[in-house]
């Protein structure tokens, strides 16, 4: 029988947050390792991009709304690494996002909203405030 | 570098084009402009006009170019390449749109009749053409000694296209040709009657070939060589008479009874500079013939210069291509108004490859300077030969001769130009050593050392280059144009280059990325030796931290495709790809894709053809046909990909792999099937090639194409893989481009039967595999190739590198293990589960808009958005 999801274990980094409430969005299954997909939220599109191997945070949450192309094409980017620092590169222009902050390391002007994101077993969740 | 000839005889005619041009210059408009005109349009001609040009001559002068040959001026040195697929087209020298300059009027195929100093006016058979100063570079032509019975097929010569024209047709139903005389030219001509097939012998008066250049040893070596080739050499011959003959159409008879028979004969016994409008007009002419000029290559009259080989300098005349340019360049300044550099004589070193054998010849070659003494190296067993002359105190470098190696003679030659002193043992100079030919570092040589002879650049001029900003190979080519004549300086201009760069703390780094530090040949050797299938082993092997970025991760899955050719959906493949691959469609400005199922040839039935118009329509895409020969349909999400896919192949189609750095198209005309002018079947071999290279993956895309004759209907020299038919098979051509920076593929091979094509098509696209760069098209590669075509040549044809089997192997590999991407993935709904606009919900992406445009619908643009509403109420 399996555990009630409040009593899953939970991954990402992201435990309970004052003034977050978590939602659900999809399931583990729903993800692609070392790349991304995207979530309908509230009106919102969210790249999920998911890292298992990674040493502390396995999941990110970023906006797929590129600004320079105006296009919803973030999470089909390819996820990489520039300086120690965890980006995805837009597929359009190659810019790239800090996965943890959104910002943009060519244009800083531009910037995408994050979402903070976990697993809580098998549940993809993402915290808003 | 070799000699150049202008005109070389003068033909009364003047062609149409000519005449219109010369109107056009009649009715230009009268202004303070003075008047220049240069008479003959060889390379030495042709350099003049571009440095007037560059210096800004136009701006005081109208230009004049009188050329009696019919096109504009083209590459002597490597004339013989005519016979081995060069095309006239691309021998000639420089931009064509030089001659398009505003002020500068090119009148070819119009002969120059006389000149009238008085008046100070050129004649032409148009009438008369006043000039305020003339330059002379009407070069020579080929000396032929009066010999009984020589006419026709038995006293042809080698100078122009045009003579190239008359000897092939001669060579058509012959079986042996004759070269007389064994200079530099000499050899060169009788390489070309080896490429037209005939059994080639060549007839020398002197006791030894090349006497101008080599000494005896040299000779001997030389001589050994060329007679392993298949090539008759026959020394101290002095032809008498040439009478019929019993086996071949002619009999040349020496001296005594001693006879050569032989089909034909081609005359190459030395140049006589082309100075009849000089004698015409009673210009001072020099004891070996030529126009007699001074330091600044001024006639006898103030108005009329002479430069090339029709000048006479020091009762010399200068024979090769690079102390022409050095006269060209001296007028071109002074014409502009500047003091120009003196022309004092010119280093007659000479670095050659004749009939595929390298000869090398620096200053006293013959060590006839008193005192000089000498190293020499012997090597029988492989017909090699060097010898190195010293002066009497045996510090400075006089001279040398190479045979068989040319790999010493940068060095050497450095040595002898820039007075620099000789190491304690010279010797150690031209001896074997497993290390290979010693080189001076480029940071012993002084600034003022000529690393490009032909265009006169100096290490100084290479280091402003760089110190202005150049950082890049190609960059310094074309701003200071070293290395654009004979291109004999590549090696030593790149090691200055890089020595330079590293000098100025400019890390000449060849890593990937940050993540590699190895280049992309490097990782491809990694991949191939260790049998590494994944990213993440390549990553923990060789590289550095755990992720990898978007440059060094599409790199190493292209390598790892081109190996092993795994599906590039397999899970731990899908990440590594740019977004095109991953989705196997390519990304539009407006987020959505195109796809474009394979129609290999360009060949389509109608029932295909029905059913991508019924795709088409059902999900409302905009259909274009591409220059591949194949449909582009474009405008569909992300989430409709997989149902479009299923629907063409099930109706037989496969991917046409667009998105991919991979075998896109050939392209093929029909052939000898339906065109009245077909030799081949292109199409077969079209579908052929197509088949076999499909879903290779590769540094960047490949495009193919297949003509059925010469007319070349389907642009196959434009490609990076080319194919022609003959009458006797297919020639190839390799590394053409268009696009951004057009090539002319070259000529790599000729008459293939179908077999030896695909092993060569093989065996290259896997060398370039192998060794090219990321990102790098063929024609890029191939000219930043060390050793150029013929290297290529080398490693494809004659298998110089043992690594034939390999490759066709490697191929092999590829081509067993291909299956169509979209296929695979549709088989797999873990792979499906990617195709998903929101993996939460089944709307597709709400900001997508499309308008309609003749009759098809296309991306809005972003200052249309505020229609929207509007449009949508219309649709």
């Amino acid at each position: 029988m399996s555990l009630s999801p409040s009593l899953q274990p939970i991954e990402s980094g992201f435990a309970e947050q004052p003034g977050v409430q978590w939602q659900a969005v999809c399931s583990r299954q729903d993800l692609v390792s070392h790349s991304g997909v995207v979530v309908w939220h509230d009106g919102a599109q969210v790249a999920l991009i998911y890292l298992p191997d990674a040493a502390q945070q396995t999941l990110y949450a970023i906006d797929n709304h590129d600004p320079q192309s105006g296009t919803n094409v973030i999470g089909r980017g390819l996820v990489g690494c520039i300086k120690d620092e965890l980006v995805i590169a837009s597929p359009l222009y190659k810019q790239h996002f800090r996965l943890a902050d959104g910002t943009c390391l060519e244009y800083p002007e531009q910037r995408l909203r994050t979402w903070p994101a976990r697993l809580r077993g098998d549940v993809v969740e993402i915290g808003v405030r | 570098m070799r000699f150049q000839a202008l005109f070389f005889c003068f033909k009364k005619t003047v062609i149409g084009l000519g005449r219109v041009l010369f109107m056009n210059a009649i009715v230009a408009p009268l202004n303070t402009h003075k008047t220049l005109i240069v008479i003959g349009n060889g390379m030495v001609g042709h350099h003049c006009v571009e440095q007037l040009v560059a210096r800004g001559a136009l701006e005081q002068y109208h230009l004049h170019v009188f050329s009696e040959e019919p096109m504009r001026a083209y590459d002597r040195v490597h004339l013989s390449e005519y016979f081995t697929g060069r095309d006239a087209e691309s021998l000639a020298l420089g931009d064509a749109a030089l001659y398009q300059t505003p002020g500068l009027t090119l009148h070819l195929g119009v002969a120059v009749l006389g000149i009238n100093r008085a008046n100070r006016q050129v004649l032409t058979a148009a009438g008369p053409v006043h000039y305020d100063k003339l330059v002379l570079a009407t070069g020579s032509y080929p000396f032929v000694p009066p010999i009984e019975g020589a006419e026709g097929d038995s006293r042809l010569v080698y100078r122009t296209l045009e003579d190239l024209d008359g000897i092939r047709t001669a060579a058509a139903n012959a079986r042996r040709g004759v070269v007389v005389g064994g200079g530099l030219l000499g050899l060169e001509a009788a390489n070309a009657l080896k490429s037209l097939g005939l059994e080639a012998h060549v007839v020398e008066f002197a006791p030894r070939l090349m006497p101008v250049q080599l000494d005896e040893q040299g000779g001997r070596a030389l001589k050994a060589r060329i007679e392993a080739l298949g090539v008759g050499v026959h020394l101290g011959k002095g032809t008498q008479s040439i009478s019929a003959g019993e086996q071949y159409r002619y009999r040349m008879n020496f001296a005594g009874d001693d006879f050569l028979e032989t089909d034909l004969i081609v005359f190459s016994a030395g140049i006589r500079a082309q100075d009849a409008l000089a004698r015409d007009c009673e210009l001072e002419i020099g004891p070996r013939g030529g126009v007699v000029v001074d330091n600044q290559c001024l006639s006898g009259d103030p108005h009329i210069y002479a430069i090339g080989e029709c000048a006479s300098w020091n009762g010399s005349i200068f024979g090769l291509v690079a102390p022409g340019y050095q006269m060209a360049r001296s007028v071109a300044v002074q014409l502009c108004g500047e003091p120009g550099e003196p022309f004092m004589g010119a280093d007659m070193s000479t670095k050659l490859k004749l009939l595929g054998v390298d000869v090398g010849s620096i200053g006293d070659a013959q060590g006839l300077t008193p005192g000089a003494r000498s190293y020499q190296f012997i090597d029988e067993a492989t017909a090699s030969y060097r010898r190195l002359v010293v002066d009497a105190s045996g510090k400075q470098v006089l001279g040398a001769v190479l045979v068989g190696d040319n790999s010493y003679y940068d060095t050497l030659l450095q040595y002898m130009q820039n007075g620099i002193a000789l190491p304690a043992e010279p010797a150690g100079l031209i001896l074997p050593s497993s290390a290979g030919a010693p080189t001076l570092g480029p940071g012993a040589l002084p600034e003022s050392a000529t690393v490009c002879s032909c265009h006169n650049v100096t290490k100084g001029a290479i280091c402003s280059a760089i110190d202005g900003g150049c950082s890049e190979l190609g960059q310094l080519k074309a701003q200071t144009k070293a290395c654009t004549g004979c291109g004999g300086c590549a090696g030593l201009l790149k090691q200055v280059f890089e020595h330079e760069l590293i000098a100025r703390g400019v890390s000449v780094d060849k890593s990937l990325c940050e993540h590699f530090a190895y280049t992309r040949q490097e990782l491809y050797a990694l991949v191939r030796v260790e049998g590494i299938l994944s990213f993440d082993e390549m990553l923990a092997k060789h590289g550095r931290g755990h992720v990898g970025c978007d440059i060094c991760k599409p790199a190493v899955g292209s390598i790892l495709a081109s190996c092993w050719n795994q599906p590039i959906m397999e899970r731990s493949l899908v990440p590594l790809q740019d977004t095109n691959d991953t989705f196997m469609a390519n990304m539009q400005k407006n987020g959505t894709y195109s796809v474009v199922p394979r129609i290999a040839g360009g060949e389509i039935t109608a029932d295909k053809l029905i059913v991508i118009g019924q795709v088409a329509k059902k999900y409302d895409l905009y259909t274009k046909i591409t220059g591949g020969q194949r449909i582009d349909l474009f405008g569909a999400q992300l989430h409709q990909l997989p149902d479009i896919w299923a629907e063409l192949i099930a109706a037989g189609f496969e991917t046409g792999h667009a998105y991919g750095k991979s075998t896109r198209t050939v392209k093929s005309c029909v052939g000898s099937t339906w065109c009245r002018y077909g030799v081949q079947d292109s199409v077969r071999m079209a579908l052929e090639i197509e088949d076999r290279y499909k879903g290779l993956r590769s540094p960047h895309k490949l495009k193919f194409a297949v003509s059925g004759c010469t007319r070349e209907c389907a642009e196959a020299q434009s490609k990076d893989v080319g194919v022609i038919a003959t009458e006797k098979g297919w020639n190839l051509y390799v590394c053409g481009n268009g696009g951004m920076r057009p090539r002319h593929a070259e000529l790599f091979a000729t008459d293939l039967d179908d077999q030896t094509l695909i092993r060569y098509i093989d065996r290259f696209l896997m060398f370039y595999i192998r060794t090219a760069d990321r990102l790098q098209r063929t024609s890029v590669w191939r000219e930043s190739l060390e050793g150029g075509l013929d290297y290529l040549k080398a490693v494809v044809i004659d298998d110089s590198l043992g690594l034939g089997a390999e490759l066709e192997a490697q191929m092999q590999l590829v081509v067993d293990r291909y299956e169509c991407e979209w296929a695979n993935a549709l088989k797999d709904p873990e792979k499906l589960k990617r195709f998903r606009t929101f993996v939460n919900d089944q709307r597709p992406d709400p900001d997508i808009h499309f308008v309609q445009e003749r009759g098809q619908r296309r991306p809005i643009m972003a200052a249309e958005l505020n229609l929207i509403p509007v449009t949508e109420e219309v649709l």
